[in-house]
């Protein structure tokens, strides 16, 4: 079986006030070194599929109709084999 | 004219528009469940607030894809008057009738509270009744009602008039300190391009009877009762 691993996060262009906040308490916890902060999605699907090649379409039409909001979010993910 | 008010599952201010319609502005109205695959015998759709199948993943994005949602996007290409309030207004701009997208507030809190809105555009179904920059007060309930677009869409949407309504402080200036979400552009809502579609994230349900504080919502049901009578 196939297992896709997706993240879904904020485009740059659209200010991620969430993202600022946990800057803002990493930093009052003195790691000050944290330029910037995103907090996004992660989603992991086991897939029936098995060949790579449809599964990477499958889970490209997911994230276009449904996982990621084109108008504010980019997706990108990747596959790898799991025990059935 | 009979006007459909749309329940989806975790919808909940389909009893106070329903009270509205009935109670209030005295129109025939039916509630739709998200089930059904056809609108047919109503005049006017209602997308009221609440969480539409909890708001996972994005609000709205699951109730978009409701069996209801084919005949509410037939309807709405047909020149249907729609209104979306709140979750509505969320699962309208998902469903791709309205433009842009709303995101968490900017202030990370759930803001429930009494607002000042500023009429932009009268020429739609619910806003005919309005005077031009009209200010009605009328209270928000979310946690997600920053309005977000490109700033070509946005370009677009203000070139043709479809930004609706702005936060405004009592008085009628847009400023900062007037927008509770950290909206673009103050933005609180907005039309298609054809106008017969209106999303916005306050409430008019609630802001129908004096009883309640204020009567600025009613105009937008008349409005709407005016259009297909």
């Amino acid at each position: 079986m196939l297992e896709a691993q997706i993240y879904v996060t904020l485009k740059r262009s659209v200010l991620d006030p969430q993202g600022e906040t946990v800057k803002s308490g990493l930093a009052s916890l003195g790691f000050t070194g944290v330029e910037d902060c995103r907090v996004g999605k992660f989603l992991v699907l086991t897939l029936g599929e098995t060949d790579p090649e449809r599964a990477r379409g499958q889970v490209e039409e997911m994230c276009r109709r449904l996982l990621a909001n084109p108008v504010i979010e980019e997706y990108r993910f990747q596959l790898r084999e799991v025990a059935g | 004219m009979r006007v459909g008010v749309l329940v989806f599952p975790g919808t909940w201010s389909h009893q106070d528009f329903a009270h509205v319609l009935g109670d209030v502005v005295r129109s025939p109205w039916g509630f739709v469940w998200h089930k059904e695959r056809s609108v047919a015998g109503y005049d006017c759709l209602i997308l009221p607030g609440g969480f539409a199948h909890g708001d996972y993943l994005r609000c709205g994005a699951i109730a978009r894809f409701s069996p209801v949602m084919e005949a509410v996007v037939r309807f709405a290409k047909e020149g249907g008057p729609v209104i979306g309030s709140c979750n509505g207004f969320q699962i309208l701009c998902e469903a791709g009738l309205l433009p842009g997208a709303l995101l968490r507030n900017t202030c990370l809190q759930y803001r429930c509270q009494w607002v000042h809105i500023r009429t932009e555009n009268r020429n739609t179904p619910f806003t005919r009744r309005l005077a031009p920059g009209q200010l009605l007060r009328i209270p928000i309930s979310h946690g997600e009602g920053r309005y977000y677009a490109a700033p070509e869409t946005l370009a677009a949407m203000r070139a043709r008039g479809q930004i609706v309504f702005r936060y405004a402080t009592a008085d009628g200036r847009v400023t900062a300190e007037a927008n509770p979400n950290g909206s673009l552009e103050n933005i609180a809502g907005v039309s298609n391009e054809a106008g017969n579609v209106v999303g916005l994230m306050p409430h008019p349900e609630r802001a129908a009877e004096a009883l309640l504080g204020s009567q600025d919502g009613l105009p937008l049901f008349l409005g709407a009762i005016q259009t297909v009578r």
